[in-house]
């Protein structure tokens, strides 16, 4: 169908006729012959007369596009508005998502995504056939429309729709009967006293009094304007966008870095009233250099686009390059408030000025505008030099890189523009899916440097409900024993939980087991993997997880009561022993593993050591790439991974505590008990730089120093100590 | 086989010709048709928007830029005029209907009306009234005031209630300074009556701000009223409780999902929501009960479901519930808003607000998305699947933002007050006010001042939201008192050895001494900048003013006579950058409750745990020294200054007011001042018995003012990682510490 509707048509057809005709011609009589050549010049003039028809107006300035379903608005069909039709409430102000918003055809979903109905295209006229708007869809409402239908809130059943979009254009007020507009809006099959149905506008009212909302009457439809003031827009329910600027398709400006510019302020409008220009004038008087306040050039030779120019006494600027020489931009009201000047500032990396009093800021209930621009009252223009040199530097650099985020993110198109709208309503309806105000607020560079903890409110847990030892085991009976006595002289053990890693062999008989006053369970794992051992096992209780080898057995009651301690201080962090460090090889170019005895720490090892349980769940199901598995697979490096993955979600070091700096273990030799040597040095390393190739960053933090007791050898007596006995090395 | 060929031949031409009137045929008329009626032939509505080929015009021409001159048109000041007599009432917003001119350059002042005899005053109102006069704002001058605050009660409104004050219309037009209520601020928790409960006052409110309680979106005048919660009589006026969380379990599932107990009102205002409630209790995990009983005639409107549901809901204790839910139902009453929401919000219990229409609480500033689930009212049915589908991070994450909520701006009369006030000060100072970030993350509006910076990595809090870290220098502040005599005194040697430091930026000598300052070459030659400060009346508090020469985020605290050695320094330093906003220091103190005296008691006895550092050697963020000058009232600062005493544990209870956390102390080579100082002057002042009852009077006023004790004990201390081990040491690097 593609082929035939398209003008590949007519190859289709032209490609039947030789592929036979020229076998079959010659032996046909003369009579038939004509007969048939005539015949099928009729029908392929005919074809090729309807493809020219079809496809004339275009086909030639686009024939890169051929194959692509293209069509004209010319197509839509005529819709004549007799005089009498109804014309829609003006707007009600009172309206609110639960009053004017019929939410049951947005329904449950689970991907809590709104689904958006556009009505086709119609050309509405009066009835003398006028239209009803002198550019009919504009460039900027087809591309809205088209990105629209792109994105995943299109749906092309008008019948599952929870929110409508008018193909009626209006953007722009100046160019639409205001009357008929609004007869076309209520003629729209499911209009319904304009429920569900978003307008779009960008440029409303007009002289002499330029209204700051659409003047078209539109019953309860939500408004998408640009320029609204306090008095006209329904908060949570109409939505505040930006005035585009076309030059934003047609400039573009490389990202800058934020710093000091040339001009301090710049003035750059156009069409400023005499009184603001009269005291921007004597701003500029006052601060001399550091202002920069340009006009239109008013003797531009032929073919300069004036809207690419601005002069200052003959001196001519390309604009909107020019944005970028100047640290502060002024954006002041017009006419109307939303100014398209502000995309043009923002795009530069500008902060922008916003002199605009009751003006709604685009996407405010989003945007955080502190961070990105300077709104001063109207009456403050002869202030305004005194109160931006106020701003500490380091918030300029930050609002300059916050204006032009803004700009990448959610004012530099159309698609843009409306994809931002139509979130801020969905957020509305789902708001429990809502985004947060770091996604909406935060460049990508601050959402990938910063860290928002799972674990973010102060609190000192109690010490009440104490800890749960996790010991993972495979077979050292006698020396998981002694752990297991060790550790139930603990005040704050709560339970201990023995994770059997061995499927081969089944745990000891329950009266082997040693007595202890906590409860004891354990658990059969299905495989011997190392990840067993941070697993968030329901029998976990507490939030405090102690994990620990099956044999460690000479850290002492106080040291680990004293480790339960200070893991109170620091619920959100690795709470552990022995300490190590990563560094940097600079002559192998990668990162080295270090267990020597060193003045910093970045890791603390988990063959003892205390966390949130949260962090098992982490462990288990949010590990990045592939690291788990192949964690699993080396059975190594588990420790350095939990570590990575604290630091990584915290941004926080681990809290290493008392003097310990190594598990000795009587009982083990080298090689079955993990211990140094060379290989394992080696392999430590490699994980560190596998570690960090999955995290795409190190993530770890190096710090100097180590949590022992208040009076840890303090010259104070002993036996008047909380933790008297803190082991060394 | 010709013949076969032919009509082989016949048939492919037909084909075409089929195929010609298909597609051509069928389209070509259908354009033409287009233009005259409106069939939709060849049009498909339901496919995506198509691609237009047709060159569009720009919505905005560019010649359009042009005309649209403003200069023709009226002057911006006579349209801003307009304005302001156009919108009033009901549309006032503070362009309108505010007076900025009346709030003095950077001054945001409060006046209070003097109370009048016999005009009773409510509890809670009286509250109001003594927090905001007791508030760093309040001024008893109205030509200085930018907002006034009546001393008639406003808070109840409800005609039938016996808190309702009469007349107050003609009471409020008598008031001198009501100029139709300009600039004043309204408090009220309950308007309306039975059986319509209207949100009017029953007076003329003229230009006022509201400051209401269930205030609906429709009243609502955004950036002019303020919602506030509604809160008890019982609630407390300072302090207030802490929120019920204590830990973070995982799962963060409880033993209901959700839950609600209350009244059910069977007819009238806002009765639809709860009486469809029994739709989705299922008496395992949720539940949500309802009773019928109220007032002297329930059983007239009672209905079929009523024993049923009275009998079920005197099985549940609604404590029990609240705390161990992990949802909890917020329904409208007959008001929008109900005493469940704080309920909820200080048990952790996330708020599903079931309240189509109420504007939440501080709406202005507060996300509430991050704190409680906004249902609507029409969705009953799908509220439970909503809260199922709801990630268990979420949930957490939920959680303990309602317990920062709670805490920042709801658990005390006074934090509501005081947050109502800083909503409005924000809008009138404008360029110093909070973002939103600085209200909706610890350690909240209140305690984040806006005149401070406008830039937030300024503050101690934010580098990890924002990603960056402190400067990592800092500037000592000598805090000197004794005149200058000899090379050999104590100030001469810490200069130098603070100066050694590779961290300090600059050494600040506050001069706070009565003899006139040293002539400059006393001071010892140093590697970094030393700047003598002469203090202005010499006081206590002068030592933590918030000098502009101060330039780096951390600032060293010392007293005069402080024996530091660089090492020391140095690694307090590194220490403090892991913990900018904490007081990192050495010598350290300790609170307790003495049960007998009933007061807390202070000690500097050797003990295992801490909660001060004693700020005569501490490491801190220099934005405490802003929010010690300006957020602490006069009275605190005063008894300070006046016993020269108790600053480092002011300083203290504040640092941990805001942290909620303890200080930290790191090790030190020589361990208490008192016991290695000897001569020295200053020694004097901790020898004085007088000065530790003082300290000990301190601990209780401040405990009083702050409505509780921030303070929060550490058991542990902060040791170079070879601390004292037995390792050469060569290989330490703070190996000073150690060495006697």
């Amino acid at each position: 169908q593609q082929c035939v509707n398209g003008p590949g048509a007519i190859m289709c057809a032209s490609g039947k006729y030789s592929s036979r005709g020229p076998a079959l011609i010659p032996r046909m009589k003369t009579k038939h012959r004509i007969y048939y050549i005539t015949l099928f010049s009729v029908v392929l003039l005919g074809l090729i007369a309807t493809g020219m028809f079809q496809f004339w107006p275009h086909s030639i300035e686009s024939t890169a596009d051929w194959g692509l379903d293209r069509r004209s608005v010319h197509d839509a069909p005529l819709i004549r508005l007799p005089v009498a039709n109804p014309i829609p409430e003006r707007g009600d102000l009172s309206c609110r998502m639960h009053t004017c918003f019929d939410v049951y055809r947005c329904g449950y979903n689970p991907k809590n995504r709104i689904k958006v109905y556009i009505y086709p295209l119609q050309r509405f006229v009066d009835e003398v056939g006028v239209p009803i708007s002198s550019t009919g869809l504009s460039r900027e409402y087809n591309d809205l429309l088209s990105a629209i239908s792109d994105s995943e809130f299109y749906t092309d059943d008008v019948t599952r729709a929870c929110l409508f979009v008018p193909s009626i254009d209006v953007l722009n007020q100046n160019s639409l009967r205001i009357r008929e507009t609004a007869q076309a809006l209520a003629m729209l099959p499911r209009w319904d006293k304009g429920m569900n149905h978003l307008l779009f506008n960008m440029l409303p009212g007009g002289p002499p009094d330029y209204n700051t909302a659409l003047d078209v009457p539109r019953d309860r439809a939500l408004l998408a304007g640009g320029g609204f003031s306090t008095w006209t827009y329904r908060q949570g329910y109409d939505v505040s966008i930006p005035v585009y600027s076309p030059l934003s398709a047609d400039v573009e400006l490389p990202e800058r870095q934020p710093g000091p510019r040339r001009y301090f302020i710049l003035s750059s409008q156009t069409a400023i009233h005499r009184e603001y220009r009269a005291e921007l004038e004597r701003l500029k008087e006052e601060n001399g250099e550091a202002l920069l306040l340009l006009d239109k050039c008013s003797n531009l030779s032929q073919g300069v686009a004036s809207a690419r120019k601005r002069c200052y006494k003959g001196q001519v600027f390309d604009y909107p390059q020019i944005l970028q020489e100047s640290s502060f931009c002024v954006v002041l009201r017009g006419a109307r408030l939303g100014q398209a000047t502000l995309s043009d500032v923002l795009q530069a990396g500008c902060v922008p000025v916003i002199l605009a009093d009751s003006y709604i800021l685009p996407f405010s209930e989003v945007l955080d505008w502190k961070r990105a621009s300077v709104v001063i009252p109207e009456e403050k223009l002869p202030e305004m030099y005194t109160i931006l040199k106020s701003i500490p530097h380091r918030q300029v650099e930050e609002m300059q890189r916050q204006a032009r985020w803004f700009w990448d993110a959610y004012f530099s198109s159309m698609k843009a523009i409306g994809m931002t709208t139509l979130q801020i309503i969905n957020d509305r309806i789902y708001p429990y899916a809502a985004r947060t105000y770091e996604q909406w607020n935060n460049p990508p560079l601050v959402k990938w440097s910063s860290v928002n903890s799972p674990l973010f409110l102060p609190l000192i847990p109690p010490r009440s409900p104490g800890f749960t030892a996790v010991v993972l085991t495979y077979d050292r009976i006698e020396s998981l024993f002694r752990v297991i006595t060790e550790i139930s002289k603990v005040p704050s053990l709560a339970k201990l939980l023995v994770v059997w890693n061995n499927q081969n062999k089944s745990p000891p008989e329950d009266s082997l087991w040693p007595k202890i006053a906590a409860p004891l369970k354990v658990v059969r794992t299905k495989e011997n993997k190392l990840s067993n051992r941070f697993f968030p096992y329901d029998e976990i209780e507490t939030e405090a997880v102690l994990a620990i080898d099956d044999d460690i057995i000479m850290l002492t009651s106080d040291e680990l009561q004293f480790g339960y301690e200070v893991w109170r201080e620091f619920p959100d962090r690795l709470v552990g022993y022995p300490g190590r460090l990563h560094l940097w090889d600079h002559e192998m170019g990668k990162w080295k593993y270090e267990s020597e005895w060193t003045n910093e720490v970045s890791m603390v090892l988990t063959g003892a050591a205390f966390y949130h349980k949260y962090f098992n769940y982490l462990y288990t199901y949010k590990m990045p790439g592939d690291i788990k598995n192949w964690v699993d697979a080396h059975m190594n490096c588990e420790d350095i991974a939990m570590n990575f993955l604290v630091a990584n979600i915290t941004g926080k070091a681990p809290i290493k505590v008392t003097p310990r700096k190594k598990f000795k273990c009587p009982e083990c030799t080298a090689i079955d008990g993990l211990s140094l040597d060379q290989t394992h040095m080696v392999e430590r390393s490699e994980c560190i730089n596998k570690f960090a190739s999955v995290f795409g960053t190190m993530p770890l933090k190096v710090v100097e120093h180590r949590a022992d007791p208040v009076l840890y050898k303090d010259d104070f007596p002993e036996k008047l100590k909380s933790f008297p006995n803190i082991g060394s090395l | 086989m010709q013949a076969k060929k032919r009509y082989l031949f016949l048939l492919s031409a037909g084909a075409c010709l089929v195929l010609l009137f298909y597609f051509g045929g069928v389209q070509l008329p259908a354009s033409g048709r287009n233009r005259h009626d409106r069939s939709h032939n060849g049009y498909r509505p339901d496919q995506p928007w198509p691609h237009f080929s047709d060159p569009l015009q720009q919505f905005l021409p560019w010649d359009q830029l042009d005309t649209e001159e403003y200069n023709i048109h009226i002057s911006p000041r006579q349209k801003r005029d307009v304005n302001t007599s156009v919108y009033k009432g009901k549309r006032c917003r503070m362009d309108s209907c505010f007076d900025f001119s009346a709030c003095k350059k950077n001054d945001f002042k409060v006046y209070v009306y003097p109370q009048q005899k016999g005009e009773k005053i409510s509890e809670s109102y009286q509250n109001i009234l003594s927090t905001i006069e007791g508030s760093r704002f309040y001024t008893t001058d109205p030509g200085q005031a930018c907002l006034f605050i009546l001393s008639l009660d406003t808070l109840d409104r409800d005609s039938l209630s016996p808190q309702y004050v009469h007349n107050l219309k003609t009471k409020v037009q008598n008031l001198h300074l009501w100029n139709n209520g300009r600039n004043h601020l309204i408090f009220n928790l309950y308007s309306g009556t039975w059986p319509d409960y209207t949100e009017d006052l029953g007076f003329d409110i003229g230009q006022a701000m509201l400051a209401k309680a269930s205030i609906s979106t429709e009243n609502f005048r955004p950036n002019f009223d303020v919602s506030i919660p509604l809160f008890s009589k019982e609630h407390p006026r300072t302090g207030g409780d802490r929120g019920y969380l204590k830990y973070n379990s995982i799962p963060p599932f409880r033993k209901y999902m959700l839950v609600f107990k209350g009244k059910r009102y069977l007819t009238g205002i806002g009765s639809d929501t709860r009486n469809a409630l029994y739709h989705v209790h299922n008496q395992e995990d949720v539940v949500l009960l309802t009773t019928c009983k109220h007032g002297k005639d329930w059983q007239k409107h009672k209905d079929a479901r009523c024993d049923k549901d009275n009998a079920e809901y005197d099985k549940y204790d609604y404590r029990e519930m609240l705390h161990n839910s992990t949802f909890c139902l917020v329904p409208r009453g007959r008001r929008l808003g109900s005493f469940r929401f704080l309920e909820a919000l200080q048990a952790a219990c996330v708020p599903v607000m079931l309240s189509n229409g109420w504007e939440l609480p501080f709406s202005e500033i507060i996300n509430w998305n991050t704190a409680a689930v906004i249902g609507d009212e029409r969705l009953l049915l799908q509220i439970p699947s909503t809260v199922r589908s709801i990630h268990q991070d979420k949930i957490l994450a939920l959680r303990q933002q309602t317990q920062f909520l709670w805490e920042a701006y709801f658990s005390s009369m006074e934090k509501i007050v005081l947050t109502t006030l800083e909503i409005i000060q924000d809008r009138v100072l404008q360029q110093e006010s909070r973002s939103t970030l600085m209200w909706n993350s610890h350690p909240g509006g209140l305690f984040a001042l806006p005149q401070y910076s406008a830039h937030l990595g300024d503050f101690p809090f934010y580098y990890a939201t924002l990603g960056i870290k402190p400067y990592p220098k800092f500037t000592a502040v000598i805090h000197a008192v004794t005149p200058l005599v000899s090379q050999s005194q104590p100030i001469l040697k810490l200069l130098v050895a603070v100066a050694k430091s590779p961290y300090c930026a600059q050494i600040i000598v506050l001069w706070n001494c009565d003899k006139p300052l040293p002539a400059k070459h006393r001071w010892p030659a140093t590697s970094v900048p030393v700047i003598v400060i002469e203090g202005e009346n010499k006081v206590m508090s002068s030592r933590f003013l918030p000098y502009e020469t101060i330039v780096t985020d951390a600032v060293l605290s010392l007293d005069e006579d402080t024996v530091l050695s660089t090492t020391e320094v140095d690694f307090a330093f590194t220490v403090w950058q892991s913990f900018p906003e904490r007081l990192v220091g050495y010598p350290a103190r300790s609170h307790f409750w003495d049960s007998n005296k009933e007061r807390w008691g202070y000690t500097s006895k050797w003990t295992n745990d801490y909660s001060m550092v004693l700020t005569g050697a501490a490491i801190y963020h220099r934005y405490y020294h802003f929010l010690y000058t300006n957020f602490l009232p006069a009275s605190l600062k005063g008894m300070v200054d006046q016993l020269a005493n108790c600053e480092d544990i002011l300083m203290n209870f504040l640092v941990s007011a805001v942290t909620k956390l303890p200080p930290i102390k790191v090790t030190q080579k020589k361990q208490y001042k008192e016991t290695m100082m000897g001569q020295s002057s200053r020694a004097s002042r901790w020898a004085d018995p007088d000065h530790f009852a003082q300290r000990q009077t301190c601990m209780n006023k401040f405990a009083s003012w702050f409505g509780g004790m921030p303070l929060v004990h550490s058991q542990m201390r902060l040791d170079p990682v070879l601390f004292k081990d037995q390792v050469s040491i060569l290989r330490k690097k703070y190996r000073d510490i150690e060495r006697l």
